[in-house]
């Protein structure tokens, strides 16, 4: 039997086959999963915020798409996922209200997205599928058994990617 | 940059913040009264401190369905606010403002999410008046914005807000209803330096 490891909000983990990892209701925050199909090892991290850097308090290093993959490749790497085979897939990145102004909130979760594939460039991980933007909220899961990301979200069907 | 942090005025805060919740509430609850016709009790707003990873689940399941009703503030106070309502709630509510019988149940049409808008800013509304009127601040709401969807997924507008400045967020939760309870959060998200100035206008110093 597979088990169903959680992610919450600013929060990472890791997973082996047969297990499944998810996070529920993601909205403006980014779902990263890497993973590597030879051994079957993966890991999530449920990200908010783009940026570290610009941040006075940044000690949760999960709550950064810098500092949170960071973490997470770390961690992957050390539960045996090996380095040049590693993939990555994003989803999340929604504006929940369309609002129009252009404050710092209001395209927060395009910035996440586009601060994702930026950190992906710099480590060399390549992102192989994203479902990202638009203005609803989604649950994700990765099964590590086959690398499959799915994707609920509500009134619409379940999307692999 | 705000003389206090959210960590640092938090007990202090959480009172002020209580009891404008408490008039905020009553001359919501009086609005939507008399809006609907009918007699709306009340009971004292109960403020929640929580850590900012929590928010998702705070009022329920992450991923049940709850709406979210979003205003931006500005003029003294710069920020935003947010209002929630559990499904049910949301639609007794609507029923009532329809004048459908209570236990209808459909999915929401346009008409029944700007009816929700439109009680989600009264409430709104109600809430900044007090606030307003307590500091002598002038604070205009923007139009209201709305969504339908996962819990955790519209509170995580709020908790990307809070989280830019610290760990924390304040839930405050009003209950208000005749025979069905209704229950709704009000989340005030004032850009840092919004902070002292509410406090300095109520006379609070650290």
């Amino acid at each position: 039997m597979s088990k169903v490891i959680k992610v919450g909000m600013a929060d990472l983990n890791i997973c082996k086959s047969p297990d499944i990892i998810t996070t529920l209701g993601l909205g403006s925050c980014i779902g990263l999963t890497l993973y590597d199909p030879v051994t079957k090892v993966g890991g999530m991290v449920h990200y908010m915020l783009p940026d570290s850097t610009q941040m006075r308090n940044n000690s949760n290093i999960a709550k950064f798409a810098d500092t949170g993959i960071d973490e997470l490749l770390k961690q992957v790497l050390r539960a045996g996922a090996n380095r040049t085979r590693l993939v990555a897939k994003i989803a999340g990145g929604a504006k929940m209200f369309s609002v129009s102004g252009s404050s710092n909130i209001s395209n927060i979760g395009e910035r996440n997205a586009l601060a994702a594939k930026a950190k992906l460039k710099q480590l060399r991980i390549r992102l192989i599928a994203e479902d990202t933007g638009l203005n609803y909220g989604r649950t994700v899961e990765l099964h590590c058994e086959t690398g499959d990301f799915y994707i609920k979200a509500i009134g619409k069907p379940v999307k692999k990617i | 940059m705000g003389k206090f942090t959210l960590e640092e005025v938090n007990t202090m805060y959480v009172d002020v913040l209580r009891e404008i919740g408490n008039i905020g509430a009553g001359n919501a609850t009086t609005a939507i009264a008399s809006m609907l016709g009918i007699r709306l009790d009340m009971s004292v707003p109960k403020v929640a401190l929580l850590e900012v990873s929590q928010l998702g689940s705070a009022i329920c399941r992450e991923d049940e369905t709850i709406v979210g009703i979003f205003l931006e503030v500005q003029s003294d106070i710069e920020g935003s606010m947010m209002f929630l309502l559990k499904m049910d709630s949301a639609q007794f509510l609507v029923n009532k403002l329809m004048g459908r019988d209570g236990d209808f149940k459909t999915e929401f049409d346009e008409m029944d999410l700007s009816a929700l808008k439109e009680i989600g800013n009264i409430i709104a509304a109600s809430y900044l008046n007090a606030l307003s009127s307590l500091t002598n601040l002038v604070i205009t709401p923007s139009i209201p914005y709305i969504a339908v969807d996962m819990a955790a997924s519209i509170l995580s507008v709020p908790a990307i807000e809070f989280g830019q400045f610290g760990d924390h967020a304040l839930l405050i939760q009003t209950e208000f209803g005749d025979d069905v309870m209704i229950n709704g959060y009000f989340i005030l998200m004032p850009e840092e330096d919004s902070y002292d100035k509410i406090l300095t206008a109520l006379g609070l110093s650290l």
